[in-house]
């Protein structure tokens, strides 16, 4: 059994008597233990997406017109909130690009994890057990660190602590939104160290959301590329960074600089990124691509295997 | 001449508030004795994680920031000992575009106005019909139709908006354009898009660029030299590919291993520094970096190590670099 499956994931937004459709139509699947790349420019909703798996988007102005979440064989999306809070923290957890913001300003870090085990693990929730999360995620000290605030710590270790108090309730999925597009390359080249070693000492699922393609290359078994509210391809990590198929992804993969590249000019991808609620119809992609051709404009091509355990939603990626 | 800008010793000390009691004054040391030129035409990269000082140095060769001590040679004049008028003219030839085009552009000017600001301030403009007719040839120079003239700034994208701040900087002609992190917080496929607009624009008009920025991948691209910055300090001066294939410094060497790789068929040995950057009001003794430099000794705790030349126009400031 899957330990997350999406099906079908249609998300909307209201907002001043107008409903914008943010999320089309994302089936996802993830087993236990894997690590799957969400990867995509802001207001693709991949950030929306993950955060539905323990719904966390608040609704209103959210609403869900379709689609299931099954979660360890339950539907989240039929859930109580006494469900709910049953499976977020225990099941699922996450951690959020901007530490600092995630921690709560005038309480001692140690304090803070002590809350969250005292809310999943009421059995753990003692001192040795926060000294034994910190050095779990390789923080210094940890018997110094557990009486800091998170104003006297970097960015890096702000993100260990946010790490920490998600690990400390043994999830076994575990979302991390953007996990490092704050830090320093070096900071960043640490977090991810750890999320590897972590993932392999522990065994959990990590849903890693990113736009950096090189990141997921870095961690991810799997990856997702979403464009404007779907999933346009998906594919095991190594094949889609060696052959990308949809003319999003490679378009994408071109006009990012490489370290030792030695291309004279970028390929540019025309245009913006589209807002949400004022999609493109037919393929959304194809105001911008240049494969278009006036069909795309006509009918929403449709996600489709092309390859053993690869899916384009463009019938002309040849 | 060759040499547009001679930076010379240059520091910019901040001065932190102090008790009254303790007789110490203390400073934050963003940029702490950088030295380097520019010629005419050519892109310097600036390098470095936050904190490092690259932006304090921009800005102080724009003089948005005191430099504290040290010289900043701009065709033979002196733009750290400038004031009023003369500073005034002397920044028509250096300009800057900034990071966030969200928070650069007033919200309540129109773009005519947003660009046409730098025309009445410098008086390039004789009349009204003049000042429109530059300010179009300007938005197109950029990409940008006419039809946005009279829009605000919130009516448009993060690109369009960096394409109206490279507007308002060309307004003026400088010879000198300080691009401190100009794309990081655009989307990735639009990043290629302002990437490739100032290096046609480098071209056109022979603009000078000191181009700041984190990601080194893009910073090579788009440079003819590289340099590298630690706690205020320049710790690698080298060409864009020289920098990126054989790095000196202990540092450069740690950084470029830490860039994610794209490409599954080339990993890289990865170096993981430990600990963060330390405080630059205390910044370490001897060499800055030794504390988290795995290949530190005895002497790069006491001994500040010189810029000094490990190659072919290659300068690095580590006590172990080989030439």
């Amino acid at each position: 059994m899957a330990l997350l499956d999406i099906k079908n994931l249609k998300l909307d937004f209201r907002s001043g008597g107008t409903t914008a459709r943010a999320v089309d139509d994302v089936s996802l699947t993830m087993t236990a233990g894997e690590t799957l790349g969400l990867v995509g420019e802001s207001g693709c909703g991949k950030s929306v997406t993950a955060q539905s798996i323990a719904r966390l988007v608040p609704a209103p102005p959210a609403s869900y017109p379709g689609g299931e979440i099954w979660l360890n064989g339950r539907d989240v999306l039929q859930m109580s909130a006494a469900e709910l809070r049953s499976i977020r923290g225990r099941v699922v957890s996450y951690i959020f690009q901007e530490p600092g913001a995630s921690l709560n300003p005038v309480f001692r870090v140690g304090g803070q994890i002590k809350e969250s085990l005292k809310l999943h693990q009421p059995a753990r929730a003692t001192e040795a057990e926060v000294v034994r999360l910190l050095k779990l995620v390789g923080i210094p000290a940890p018997e110094q660190r557990v009486r800091s605030y998170p104003f006297e710590m970097s960015g890096g270790m702000q993100q260990r602590v946010m790490i920490a108090m998600a690990l400390a309730s043994e999830p076994q999925l575990l979302v991390a939104d953007e996990p490092t597009t704050a830090l320093d390359v070096t900071i960043q080249a640490q977090i991810l160290d750890l999320l590897r070693d972590l993932k392999q000492r522990l065994g959990m699922a990590i849903l890693l959301i990113t736009h950096n393609l090189g990141i997921v290359g870095d961690l991810a078994d799997r990856v997702a590329v979403m464009y404007a509210g779907q999933i346009v391809e998906l594919a095991p990590a190594r094949e889609l960074l060696r052959r990308p198929l949809h003319p999003y992804t490679r378009a994408l993969m071109n006009s990012v600089p490489k370290l030792h590249g030695a291309q004279d000019r970028l390929s540019a991808i025309a245009g913006n990124v589209p807002r949400t609620g004022d999609f493109p119809p037919g393929c959304r992609f194809a105001p911008r691509c240049p494969l278009a051709r006036p069909e795309c404009a006509a009918a929403p091509p449709a996600l489709a295997e092309v390859e053993t355990g690869r899916w384009v939603r463009c019938p002309y990626w040849k | 001449m060759k040499t547009l800008l001679e930076v010379k010793n240059l520091k910019v000390h901040f001065p932190l508030k102090h008790s009254l009691f303790s007789g110490l004054r203390e400073s934050v040391k963003a940029v702490d004795g950088v030295s380097f030129t520019l010629d005419r035409g050519e892109t310097l990269g600036l390098v470095g994680e936050s904190g490092c000082g690259k932006t304090t140095l921009g800005r102080a060769i724009v003089r948005l920031v005191a430099p504290t001590t040290g010289t900043i040679w701009f065709e033979g004049e002196d733009l750290a000992n400038l004031s009023g008028a003369a500073l005034r003219a002397r920044r028509r030839e250096v300009q800057i575009i900034f990071q966030d085009p969200y928070s650069s552009l007033n919200p309540r000017m129109t773009v005519e106005d947003i660009v046409g600001e730098a025309l009445d301030i410098h008086q390039l403009a004789d009349s009204q019909a003049a000042r429109h007719a530059r300010v179009v040839e300007l938005l197109g120079d950029v990409g940008l139709d006419a039809d946005y003239l009279q829009r605000y700034p919130h009516e448009f994208s993060g690109g369009q908006r960096q394409r109206i701040g490279i507007a308002r900087a060309l307004a003026v002609k400088p010879k000198l354009l300080i691009c401190d992190e100009p794309v990081s917080a655009l989307d990735v496929s639009v990043q290629a898009q302002i990437i490739n607009l100032l290096q046609d624009l480098q071209r056109e008009h022979g603009l000078a660029y000191l181009f700041v920025a984190h990601d080194l991948a893009v910073v090579e691209h788009i440079s003819r030299r590289v340099m590298v910055m630690y706690l205020g300090k320049v710790v690698e001066l080298a060409d864009a590919k020289t920098i990126v294939r054989s790095p000196k410094h202990p540092y450069t060497q740690a950084l470029i291993s830490a860039v994610p790789e794209v490409d599954p068929d080339r990993k890289r040995q990865r170096i993981i520094l430990p600990g963060d950057v330390p405080s630059p009001i205390h910044p370490p003794a001897g060499c800055p970096f030794h504390p988290r430099c795995p290949v530190a000794e005895a002497r790069c705790r006491t001994e500040v190590p010189e810029l000094r030349e490990v190659g072919d126009n290659h300068l690095a400031a580590c006590h172990l670099a080989g030439a």
